[in-house]
């Protein structure tokens, strides 16, 4: 991997996101093993930055970190010089000086990694920033569908929730599109993000890639609920958090679920055998109904997995591994 | 009710007791009509007529080559002091002023304490007599603390020295609140300088909303925050018989209301930033927009607030300012340390380092031939001095020796290290500008010198 960093999707060519995957592989392999822990990173420090509270997200990066034999470090918000009003600039200053390889960052305000990673001679992996980009959540969602249907191209791909403060849908948009899908984003008006769409297809413009697969443009944004299943290989639900109530976009979760949630009716209205994702923490019987959650369709255990693996991989390769290498 | 007029100058005219003589320029002075090959000569102080036979210990400036200007006016400028000094002093500032060819710019009242009182008014008077290099006049706060509750004392600010009243950096978004702002300013004969925001549409914005910050997960300033505030504001200027300047314009739609307002008679002029001029909301992705963008995705140098908008906004800015809809420009100069700027998007204060920068950005408009020379200079001088009833803006016998010479086509590369502002922050950095001012005088004193 030719980079520094992994600090989103929309800068990766098609050939890079098939390396990883292809990575991704041969670690399911290793935790497949009795013994999980290879040699690669040993003698390496990683540093978990987490600015926001996401113990399932910290707990993965912090496995696959272990099972490369790197040191890691936790610095979270709790109990730490974070929660001090420490600025980013001293926390920079800090990961510098510790002599940190490799730091995960996780961040409330869209964009802070590229703030560590300019400065940081150490290689920066976003573990989530603001509304921005999760691009090793989007690289396991594709993992997942990869193996579940086995090619990436031409599939529909159905992302419903609450779009436009979500990060997971803006780093799956980019990967599933740049990987030749075409990607459905759906909520009601007030929790779309205008415009997103026209980015993207500018963006995959500007990388020389398709912009339309089978007929329909590569990103679409839709508030009706059924175009959007129509013909889906993939149906993604994203979390509804209450809060959006207080602000006024949504009226109320139970409005929300009779509207937008995925039932089993609803999911079969997409392809038959639809992919049902979710990059949790779930509300059940809000943006996905229990049934659904947990039905023969649902890859959502899956991509906690997978969420080791491709993580396992994308640190290989930003410390120099070769792609699908023997570890 | 009577209130004294704009009083004198911080800095009084005719301070330096000289002859001065600008020779063989391209004279531009829009007040007056003229564009010509001129000599400009200036004796204790003020412009006088012709050239001269006496020039026995007079000083002489070769402008040949150059054009020469009444030096600018800016009605829109943060000079920090009080409070802010870090960020800029009334001494740095107007340095950076008569850098950038301005020889009088209006400070607003954002300091702390606020300028809502007659103390803070002298305070910053009292600054520019001791350290000023440029002509300073003082804006007053139009409510108590600049907190949108209750009025200053406006006919005592205005007794004061202050020529217009603003609550600039925010909005006066309670409607009832700006009548009667509006209303009461009448007797003070002052416009009301609003920073169009409703509050209530920018909750955590960040920038422009639009493509661009759907991309970046920013929250979005839609340009209807503006607009709105504007609409409401002509209608209530019409109720009370106002004056209405409207600050730092930067959505097309803005433009249509002040238009419907003017052709009603009501009294609304508006300014516009070389920012919102020249640079688009593209500049806030960085090199992700444009393969020729110096900066990366996420610079903060790009906050500004009202934020940096589309091509169309960018366009009718320009078209605004040529039609008139748009009266002049002015810089929204808002200087800010390091540490306001050196950290994510979200928590970076808002604003650009503009003074030094404004010349060579407004005269790439001309050089695109998009305006004229003289539109732009009008732009800078006679215009923004009529809107304040400012003693500025004209070289005609008698004016104050306010003088600007720059060169339309000389190429310089923005350093921000090398300026007189303490604020370092602006977008420009590293970019090669064309137009640089080469000498500015005021009261017929050099205070600036390239040549
Ligand atoms: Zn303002």
């Amino acid at each position: 991997m030719r980079r520094k960093d992994v600090l989103d999707l929309d800068d990766f060519a098609p050939d890079e996101i098939r390396e990883v995957l292809e990575t991704t592989v041969a670690m399911k392999e290793v935790l497949a093993r009795p013994i999980k822990r290879v040699p690669p990173l040993r003698g390496k420090t990683i540093v978990n930055c987490f600015y926001e509270a996401s113990t399932r997200t910290r707990v993965s990066f912090e496995l696959a970190a272990k099972n490369l034999s790197a040191d890691v470090v936790n610095i979270s918000s709790t109990g730490s010089s974070v929660e001090k009003g420490e600025t980013l600039v001293d926390t920079t200053r800090t990961l510098q000086a510790l002599g940190a390889d490799m730091v995960v960052m996780r961040h409330g305000a869209s964009g802070a990694p590229y703030v560590v990673a300019r400065e940081l001679s150490a290689c920066v992996i976003n573990g989530g920033d603001g509304w921005h980009a999760h691009p090793t959540q989007a690289l396991l969602d594709l993992f997942t569908v990869q193996s579940r249907l086995g090619r990436l191209e031409g599939r529909r791909i159905a992302i419903v929730g609450d779009v436009l403060h979500s990060r997971v849908a803006r780093s799956a948009a980019w990967g599933f599109a740049t990987m030749g899908a075409s990607v459905v984003l759906c909520a009601p008006p007030t929790l779309l993000p205008a415009g997103f769409d026209r980015a993207v297809l500018t963006g995959l413009r500007a990388k020389g890639l398709p912009t339309v697969v089978a007929g329909t443009p590569s990103v679409e944004l839709t508030h009706h609920l059924d175009a959007a299943l129509h013909d889906a290989d993939v149906v993604m639900a994203l979390r509804v958090q209450r809060e959006r109530m207080d602000s006024g976009l949504l009226p109320s979760l139970r409005e929300y679920a009779r509207a937008y949630g995925l039932t089993r009716d609803r999911v079969a209205k997409a392809r038959f055998g639809a992919v049902v994702m979710h990059p949790g923490p779930m509300n059940e019987g809000v943006e996905i109904a229990p049934d659904v959650a947990y039905g023969g369709q649902s890859a959502v255990e899956e991509q906690v997995a997978n969420g080791v693996a491709v993580r396992m991989a994308v640190m290989y390769l930003l410390a120099g591994g070769r792609g699908g290498a023997a570890v | 009710m009577s209130v004294t007029p704009r009083v004198p100058l911080a800095t009084a005219p005719g301070r330096f007791g000289g002859t001065i003589l600008v020779r063989g320029g391209r004279l531009i002075d829009p007040a007056r009509g003229i564009d010509a090959i001129a000599d400009v000569v200036i004796r204790d102080g003020r412009v006088v007529e012709g050239t001269p036979d006496q020039l026995d210990g007079a000083r002489v400036l070769d402008a040949r080559g150059l054009i020469v200007a009444p030096g600018f006016v800016d009605l829109h400028a943060h000079l920090r002091e009080p409070g802010y000094e870090y960020r800029e002093t009334v001494a740095t500032g107007t340095a950076a002023a008569v850098a950038g060819g301005f020889t009088t710019v209006c400070a607003m009242p954002n300091t702390e304490p606020a300028t809502d009182s007659p103390a803070v008014v002298e305070y910053v008077l009292q600054a520019a007599r001791r350290d000023g290099s440029a002509r300073v006049y003082v804006i007053g706060a139009i409510t108590r603390g600049r907190k949108g509750k209750a009025l200053a004392d406006m006919i005592e600010l205005a007794n004061a020295g202050v020529v217009a009243f603003s609550d600039d950096g925010d909005c006066v978004t309670d409607p009832s609140l700006m009548r009667h702002a509006l209303a009461y300013s009448v007797a003070t004969g002052r416009p009301v300088v609003q920073h169009a925001e409703e509050k209530a549409l920018t909750t955590g914005a960040q920038m422009h909303e639009g493509m661009v910050s759907a991309r970046l997960g920013l929250p979005g300033w839609p340009r209807q925050a503006e607009e709105t505030i504007v609409a409401r504001d002509c209608e209530l200027t019409a109720l009370t018989g106002a004056h209405l300047h409207v600050a730092h314009v930067s959505a097309a739609g803005t433009l249509d209301f002040i238009r419907r307002a003017r052709a009603k008679g009501t009294r609304v002029t508006a300014e516009v930033t070389p920012h919102h001029l020249t640079l688009t909301d593209d500049l806030v992705g960085g090199h992700w927009w444009s393969a020729t963008a110096s900066l990366p995705p996420y610079d903060t140098r790009t906050k500004v607030n009202p934020p940096l908008r589309e091509p169309d906004d960018r366009d009718a800015m320009v078209a605004g300012l040529r039609d008139g809809a748009i009266d002049c420009i002015a810089t929204d100069h808002a200087p800010h340390g390091t540490t306001d700027k050196h950290v994510e998007y979200a928590a970076a204060a808002s604003g650009i380092s503009n003074l030094e920068t404004a010349l060579g950005s407004v005269l790439s408009i001309v050089h695109a031939g998009a305006l004229s020379l003289v539109e732009v200079i009008a732009a800078l001088t006679c215009r923004p001095a009529g809107i304040f009833g400012l003693e500025a803006g004209t070289l005609a016998p008698g004016a104050p020796g306010d003088v600007v010479i720059f060169d339309p086509d000389r190429e310089w590369c923005v350093d921000p290290a090398q300026f007189a502002s303490k604020g370092r922050n602006t977008p420009l950095a590293g970019h090669v500008l064309r137009g640089q001012v080469v000498a500015t005088i005021v009261g017929g004193e050099v205070l600036h010198d390239r040549s």
